[in-house]
């Protein structure tokens, strides 16, 4: 379903991604380990079509279509998702409200009509026992106030209601306790199908306990430097990043 | 510009007063005399500096002062702006109160006087007296001066003590004319103690000429009494609306005002509230949507005479266009207002380079045993905000329009009439999408 070929993206004129090749097929879960500033979020960013950062070379497809040429919303309505390392405050905006219009806009995308008052509330139910999210937290303005792990929950509901193809979860273990992470991982699991993929980016091995990954692949200096089984993410944790370091670095 | 008006009024004083009351015109050659003194505000002065009234004043409007009935059949021209609001429904066409035989207002408590201020000023001279002009009068303002000498009829309202108003009061300002016109009306509110009441003031204007109005409403809210002040501004860029409130608070009173100015030509908001009782609640809100070249200056003050009151003021604005904005949030704490606890807060966003937002908070402090805050910001929306909006597949309008309707939300959350809150929450965002938010009876929207 994805193909990275040769990626390079750079923020302020500085080149984060140096050449990163990747596919995803249908079905499978890949994880992005690597060291702080290998350029991790700045793959899940360019991904998503944030603008801050800049493609300066290489081709990403998507089913086909040049992703790199549609915007943030059209990349949504195709099906790709981002769960967001730092998921944004959107005081006044309520979560029912943004969820609608979000569904709403995905429905049109396919030309259908509108979701049904009836139908919209019960698939928010269905969608927040996914990740045992509080009812109060639905009537609440989009994650203001919400904890660190709501915020995180919510993203994995509305990853539920948007039912993404492929769904990339930056971090989404930062910043949550045991508890928390069990039930995001769930949520997640629950989610898996056949026909979508996700790519899971973290630091550490901990969520992979959870989610367990069919690839591993270790970024590193902007470029996918190993890549292995989900046992290379316990060698990871095990012996730490440094010894890719020196591997690369020798070459 | 001026001496068109000092003119007209030496040569028709006579005429003035005798379409008015005694009791109003025994303030007008003073306030003639001081409007001849001051002329009208230009931006020279510090507390016009927001506000540019030089080319809505060079018109040369008709003022209607032998009061020639104007003919208008007020229900259709306007259609209500807030259907499903259950209210007394009064009219003023141009600067006159207009009378209406409405069968929803005979369930008017008993007690309760609602009518014009010219008419009361002769059937009640009693209640009338005591109040007109006793906030009005005391300043020195070109506006107000100008009100004082031409105004000739107006709304009044008594709310006799521990009387609570069961329905908003609905005040409609029709601007019907066939030439560009002036229309000076002076408002009269008195809430006795204890009671209760919300007016609704609507400005319409039906004829697409150049309408300017100056209107001053007083407002005396009396001891444990609650007022609650709506203004909606929803009418048409050829016209410019200079407004004066001037609302003093009793003892343990409460006051709620909300100015919304969602369509407008030019529109000068004065409002000073006079707090003037110990234990008061005063909160006062407001909204402006401008685009195009409107200009909108809210300049606010809230004194605090007395100890242990709070006050909080709240406005926000969204600006597009060549639109001009103009805050100035006077607060000032008198040295025996001990215990106030005032806070302010105004935010603009600008949607372009070309909008222009000036504010300016002005605190004077005098007691030293005070909570006071304020803060204002001009931004534009937040981009991060907006990503994360589109990253969900809303579109870039669609997240821009929900991030204004969300900024606007807590000044409509400050409406306490639920279906004036539903209605405006509507027309908001109708306004915000670019369509027409106006009545349905204006001719011009049609």
């Amino acid at each position: 379903m994805l193909q990275i070929k040769n990626l390079h993206a750079s923020i302020n004129g500085k080149e984060i991604l140096k050449g990163l090749d990747l596919t995803v097929r249908p079905g499978e879960i890949h994880a992005i380990m690597g060291p702080n500033g290998a350029g991790k979020s700045t793959l899940a960013s360019v991904l998503s079509g944030n603008q801050a950062f800049e493609v300066t070379k290489g081709d990403v497809s998507f089913y086909g279509k040049n992703l790199l040429e549609l915007s943030p919303e059209d990349r949504s309505r195709e099906g790709i998702f981002l769960s967001f390392q730092y998921p944004v405050e959107i005081p006044g905006v309520s979560m029912v409200n943004f969820m609608r219009t979000a569904v709403n806009e995905h429905r049109k995308y396919k030309n259908l009509e509108p979701i049904s008052a009836t139908d919209f509330l019960r698939m928010m139910r269905e969608k927040k026992e996914l990740v045992e999210m509080d009812n109060k937290l639905a009537n609440r303005s989009v994650n203001e106030g919400f904890s660190g792990g709501e915020k995180k929950r919510n993203e994995i509901f509305q990853m539920a209601m948007l039912d993404p193809r492929l769904s990339i979860l930056d971090e989404t273990d930062s910043g949550l306790d045991i508890d928390a992470l069990r039930i995001v991982a769930n949520g997640v699991n629950k989610l898996k199908r056949t026909d979508n993929a996700s790519i899971v980016i973290t630091h550490y091995q901990r969520l992979l306990d959870y989610i367990i990954p069919d690839f591993v692949h270790v970024l590193y200096d902007g470029r996918i430097v190993k890549s292995g089984g989900k046992e290379l993410a316990l060698e990871l944790e095990e012996r730490g990043y440094d010894w890719i370091k020196q591997e690369v670095d020798a070459k | 510009m001026e001496q068109q008006y000092i003119d007209l009024y030496k040569s028709n004083d006579e005429s003035i007063k005798k379409h008015s009351a005694p009791l109003m015109n025994n303030l007008r050659d003073d306030a003639f005399a001081l409007f001849e003194e001051l002329g009208f505000p230009t931006k020279a002065l510090e507390d016009y500096k927001y506000s540019d009234l030089k080319e809505a004043l060079s018109i040369d409007y008709g003022l209607n002062i032998n009061r020639i009935p104007i003919p208008v059949n007020p229900y259709d021209v306007f259609k209500c702006d807030v259907p499903g609001i259950h209210s007394y429904l009064y009219f003023v066409v141009n600067d006159g109160f207009y009378p209406v035989n409405d069968p929803r207002n005979s369930e008017l408590p008993e007690g309760v006087i609602i009518g014009s201020v010219k008419q009361v000023a002769e059937t009640n001279p009693e209640l009338f007296k005591d109040y007109f002009g006793k906030l009005s009068s005391a300043k020195k303002d070109g506006l107000l001066a100008f009100n004082g000498a031409f105004a000739q009829d107006g709304f009044f309202m008594y709310v006799p003590e521990n009387v609570v108003l069961d329905k908003p009061v609905q005040l409609v300002n029709i601007m019907r004319s066939d030439v560009d016109f002036m229309a000076v009306s002076h408002n009269l509110i008195i809430l006795e103690k204890g009671s209760k009441a919300q007016l609704l003031v609507c400005d319409h204007t039906v004829d697409d000429v150049r309408f300017l109005s100056n209107r001053v409403t007083e407002v005396f809210v009396g001891e444990n009494a609650t007022y609650e002040h709506y203004k909606l501004e929803n009418t048409h860029v050829k016209t410019a609306n200079l407004s004066t409130l001037l609302i003093n608070q009793s003892n343990s009173s409460t006051v709620l005002g909300n100015v919304i100015t969602l369509h407008n030509g030019i529109t000068r908001n004065t409002i000073e509230i006079d707090v003037d009782g110990e234990h008061c609640e005063t909160k006062l809100c407001g909204m402006v949507i401008g685009d195009k070249n409107q200009q909108v200056d809210n300049f606010t003050s809230i004194i605090h005479n007395k100890p242990n009151c709070n006050s909080q003021e709240l406005f926000k604005y969204v600006l597009d266009g060549e639109a001009k904005g103009g805050f100035t949030g006077k607060l000032y704490v008198a040295k025996d207002a001990q215990k106030t606890a005032a806070f302010q807060t105004n935010r603009n966003i600008l949607l372009n380079k070309t909008a222009k937002m000036r504010t300016k908070p002005q605190l004077e402090i005098y007691a030293d045993d005070v909570k006071c805050s304020h803060g204002a910001t001009i931004g534009q929306l937040d981009e991060t905000a907006k990503f994360y909006m589109q990253s969900r597949g809303i579109s870039e309008a669609e997240a821009r329009l929900l991030l204004m309707f969300a900024f606007t939300n807590d000044v409509i959350e400050n409406i306490r009439i639920p279906a004036l809150q539903d209605r405006i929450r509507l027309l908001v965002e109708k306004r915000l999408r670019g369509e027409l938010s106006k009545c349905e009876g204006c001719i011009i929207c049609q």
